[in-house]
């Protein structure tokens, strides 16, 4: 079993795409690693030798800022957002899009499932 | 895109001006700006500014960690109240219970 940050790789998939369910880890940066410790990305996991995931468990922690590290810098970097009383921070506390999206509406990523509002009529079909 | 780094960062000429007389003389006044996308440099820290909002001028304390952001950002044009019929509603629970 290749168990590499903390994460278990699904066995019948090819390393290239394995890696993807670090959290951290997309498509460019598992090629790169694949690529630096010499693994050919068309391997499958259950396929690899033990030094080759020692490999890959090895340059990952030491080249990717992954998992539980990431999520706190994420949170580290909202959260400072929300301290300094930006408008990006503000955003984040009332939970609706950061970036200058339309909230008229859609932006139901961000603000969730659809609330009913007390006492609003409903349009009368012609 | 992105600013050319070649440039550096965006200050009003007459803000970065009394900022540095202000650091010059080292001594702490609030005064008002217009210019929201002036960028907060590290001369900025700590000093207070009245930065305007399309109405009236904000009073932003610039701490450390607002350096790289714009003024514009610590002063909100827009006010919220709420929609009616949320604040209708919640009057009317609390008479009926």
């Amino acid at each position: 079993m290749a168990r590499i940050a903390g994460v278990d790789l699904p066995r019948e998939k090819r390393v290239g795409v394995a890696l993807t369910y670090i959290f951290g880890v997309g498509r460019a940066t598992a090629e790169r690693v694949l690529d630096t410790t010499a693994v050919s990305p068309d391997t499958r996991v259950r396929d690899l030798s033990d030094a080759e995931v020692a490999r890959l468990r090895q340059a990952i922690e030491r080249e990717v800022k992954v998992e539980g590290a990431l999520r706190t810098e994420v949170a580290m970097n909202i959260k400072r957002l929300m301290d300094i009383g930006s408008y990006r921070g503000t955003r984040h506390r009332r939970g609706l899009p950061v970036r200058g999206q339309r909230t008229h509406t859609n932006a139901r990523t961000k603000k969730g499932p659809r609330r009913a509002i007390a006492g609003k009529k409903k349009a009368v079909k012609k | 895109m992105a600013r050319s780094i070649k440039k550096g960062p965006y200050v009003e000429a007459s803000l970065q001006k009394k900022i540095e007389a202000l650091n010059t003389s080292s001594e702490k006044r609030v005064f008002k700006t217009w210019s929201r996308g002036s960028t907060i440099t590290p001369d900025f820290v700590g000093h207070t500014i009245a930065v305007h909002n399309g109405n009236k001028f904000i009073p932003v304390y610039v701490s450390e960690n607002m350096v790289g952001h714009k003024l514009g950002e610590f002063a909100p044009t827009r006010l919220f109240r709420g929609h009616s019929g949320r604040a209708a509603a919640d009057k009317k629970v609390s008479t009926g219970a």
